[in-house]
């Protein structure tokens, strides 16, 4: 017995890391003169404490479920997916797409339709960097980053010369029609003439992304394709002797990952701006690492952690909106999470391990 | 829970409306930042010289995602501020899906454009880019001895195409045979910000003989214009007078007077006049600037000749082909 209760490597680890994250991120607030008391009451007072906060903190949510997941699904087959961002941008695209060109008669259709081709055009983009590392061994770090880039500029090339309306400058898509607009929280949840949710960006996607929890846990860990990603990312050569083929898994993961990336276009696209703007996935992609590695890969952690990075960014604009803290600090705070749960995790587990097993030595 | 989130969130909103109840306007920056040394920071300085005439105070926010242009909005709309002053072309939209909610606050958009009939509290600003370029055009043209001119854009979108166009119109109505070679630096809102490739880029149009370059590109223009002045050519600014960077080597800068019109809506606050406003050169929306730092680099022919040429564009006489009406450009090919 070597090892930590699983409740502290998933509960304690985590809470110190951010507590810790937290404290800094005091002590940077108080070095340019505002009060951290004050400001931490203003974020939970913004994200959490009034329902148009919780519609940005759940929107931003939604996105980071579904990025999160992404890098999840590619941990579990040990690879990393550094290319969320691109995979959702050209999500995006398919998004909106058959929004634009397929004239549907209600929202579910859209949404299912818009499910699926989202789904697809980030499987596609993350198919070439997973062929590229099952058959000519091209790390999947370098291509999945270096596809970023060509998304970026694709999308650039359509939105500006092909998808934008005549005379507009905004490089973006003219607006979806009205059939394709999701319903947001306010036209779920709001009674009649009140104000709850109003102008919030969350809607019926976050639902989606919960459905997408539950199918990831159903993949990882009940069907044999799960098995057999989680035994090719604990070993490959006995994965191999196993029987499992390597190229096969690693594109199949790929395509999971690119598509769940992909599916975040639906939340930002469809459900928020209802049209397709150059900078939708804004940097999801990328938080979606650090939300995978917080969340342990797990659905749960996942959920938890996205939960924890909707609060920081709905907070971070409150913030920004009401105190004089310039935004470059708010991104510091956030960082310093980042830093904290992602990176500098050791740092935390080794003293909490050592110390767990100092406590049981002394019991027996 | 649901009756406790109400109330809570009436008391916030109380409480800020409270502390805005003399109608104070507010500014919201686009992404590019407040501090870009270009367009957010006229506005920015505009927002300022409001302050520190009329002594009065402004409220101010930057963006760090897109879901927040509405959000920044209504917030400010429900706190009281008017009018709420937003920059960017990017802000029109989310003007338009707000501004009913809000008929007594007045809305500004900058650089956007917003149908007046449609929303009648929102006023509409934009600039005639295409003639400001089109005089720095035809300065650089005057000032080439190659013949050859370079354009540096920042992110390859059709508001930068627009002074790209106008430029090389400009350039063409000196020197028909002249050759613009234009770039733009990126397809991310990364390309803002990237002065070591609005160097390079400079290096290679030098290398392809251009010895005038015109940087339309945020803070990437710092670099085009360094890289200017360290290889002896002259550049062209961008949006505020950015001749005193490198003095003597800097021909002149289109400016994009975004203060001035940030100032002026300040200073109407609450009653302010809605609808469509273009600034072009009748206007002083935009111009070319002359200073001490390039009093030497312009001669009295050119100044004469770009005077003749203001005069002719506002009397109708020249017309400057605007590349956003139909997405194409006589003089240049993207």
């Amino acid at each position: 017995m070597d090892k930590m209760p699983a409740w502290a490597d998933a509960v304690l680890v985590p809470l110190i890391s951010i507590l810790l994250a937290a404290a800094l991120s005091a002590i940077v607030i108080l070095a340019i003169g505002e009060d951290p008391v004050a400001a931490f009451k203003l974020m939970v007072d913004g994200a959490l404490m009034r329902s148009s906060g919780w519609g940005y903190t759940l929107y931003y949510t939604t996105n980071f479920i579904f990025t999160g997941l992404c890098v999840a699904v590619a941990f579990h087959a040990s690879m990393f997916n550094i290319g969320g961002e691109g995979q959702a941008m050209i999500g995006g695209l398919g998004v909106a797409l058959v929004c634009l060109f397929i004239p549907f008669p209600h929202w579910s259709v859209a949404l299912l339709v818009a499910t699926l081709a989202g789904a697809a055009f980030g499987a596609v983009w993350a198919l070439i960097p997973s062929y590229l590392q099952a058959k000519r061994g091209s790390h999947i770090v370098i291509t999945t980053i270096m596809f970023n880039f060509i998304a970026a500029a694709v999308l650039n090339y359509v939105l500006v010369n092909l998808l934008r309306p005549t005379g507009a400058m905004d490089p973006a898509t003219a607006i979806f029609p009205q059939a394709t607009h999701l319903p947001t929280f306010q036209d779920m949840f709001a009674p009649e003439g009140s104000r709850m949710f109003r102008g919030s960006p969350a809607n019926v996607t976050f639902f989606i992304a919960v459905l997408a929890c539950i199918g990831f846990w159903f993949l990882i860990w009940r069907t044999k394709l799960g098995y057999e990603i989680r035994a090719f990312g604990f070993s490959e050569s006995a994965a191999k002797y196993a029987g499992i083929s390597p190229v096969r898994i690693t594109i199949v993961s790929m395509l999971i990952s690119g598509g769940l990336a992909g599916l975040m276009a639906l939340n930002t696209t469809m459900g928020e701006a209802e049209r397709l703007v150059l900078n939708a996935t804004e940097g999801a992609g990328f938080i979606g690492i650090a939300v995978a590695l917080m969340g342990r890969s797990h659905p749960v952690g996942v959920f938890l952690a996205a939960l924890l990075f909707g609060f920081l960014y709905q907070g971070g604009a409150e913030l920004a909106l009401w105190t004089n803290i310039p935004r470059e600090l708010i991104t510091v705070i956030q960082a310093l999470v980042i830093l904290f749960t992602g990176a500098l995790d050791n740092m935390v587990r080794m003293p909490l391990e050592r110390l767990f097993l100092a406590a049981r030595r002394r019991d027996s | 829970m649901t009756l406790m989130t109400k109330f809570l969130g009436a008391a916030a909103s109380l409480a800020l409306t409270a502390g805005a109840a003399l109608a104070d306007p507010a500014l919201i920056y686009d992404l590019g930042g407040k501090y870009d040394k270009s367009f957010n920071e006229a506005a920015f300085n505009g927002a300022e010289a409001y302050a520190s005439e009329t002594g009065g105070a402004y409220k101010d926010i930057e963006l760090q995602s897109e879901a927040q242009r509405e959000q920044a909005l209504r917030r400010f709309a429900e706190a009281g501020f008017n009018p709420v002053v937003t920059t960017g072309f990017s802000m029109s939209a989310p003007i338009a899906s707000v501004a009913a909610d809000y008929p007594d606050t007045k809305f500004v958009t900058i650089d956007g454009f917003v149908n007046p009939e449609e929303h009648p509290n929102v006023l509409s600003i934009l600039f005639s880019e295409h003639e400001g370029s089109y005089l720095v055009g035809m300065m650089a043209a005057m000032a080439s001895k190659s013949g050859t001119v370079g354009f540096v854009g920042g992110m390859d979108i059709p508001l930068i195409r627009k002074f790209a166009c106008g430029y090389a119109q400009g350039v063409k109505a000196v020197n028909p045979d002249a050759t613009v070679i234009s770039n733009m630096t990126g397809t991310t809102p990364a390309a803002w910000n990237d002065p070591v490739k609005g160097s390079e880029l400079t290096k290679a149009q030098i290398s392809q003989g251009a010895d005038v370059v015109y940087a339309a590109a945020g803070g990437t223009g710092l670099g085009v214009l360094q890289t200017a002045a360290d290889e002896n050519i002259l550049s062209v600014g961008v949006d505020s007078n950015q001749n005193y960077l490198h003095p003597g080597k800097v021909l002149t800068s289109m400016l994009k007077r975004v203060d001035v019109a940030v100032k002026d809506a300040m200073e109407q606050g609450p009653d302010l006049q809605t609808g469509v406003m273009v600034l072009g050169l009748a206007e002083n929306g935009v111009g070319y600037a002359m200073d001490e730092n390039n009093e030497a680099l312009v001669s009295d022919e050119m100044k004469t000749a770009v005077e003749d040429a203001k005069a002719k564009i506002i009397a109708g006489e020249i017309a400057v082909h605007d590349y956003s009406t139909d997405d194409s450009c006589p003089a240049l090919s993207f």
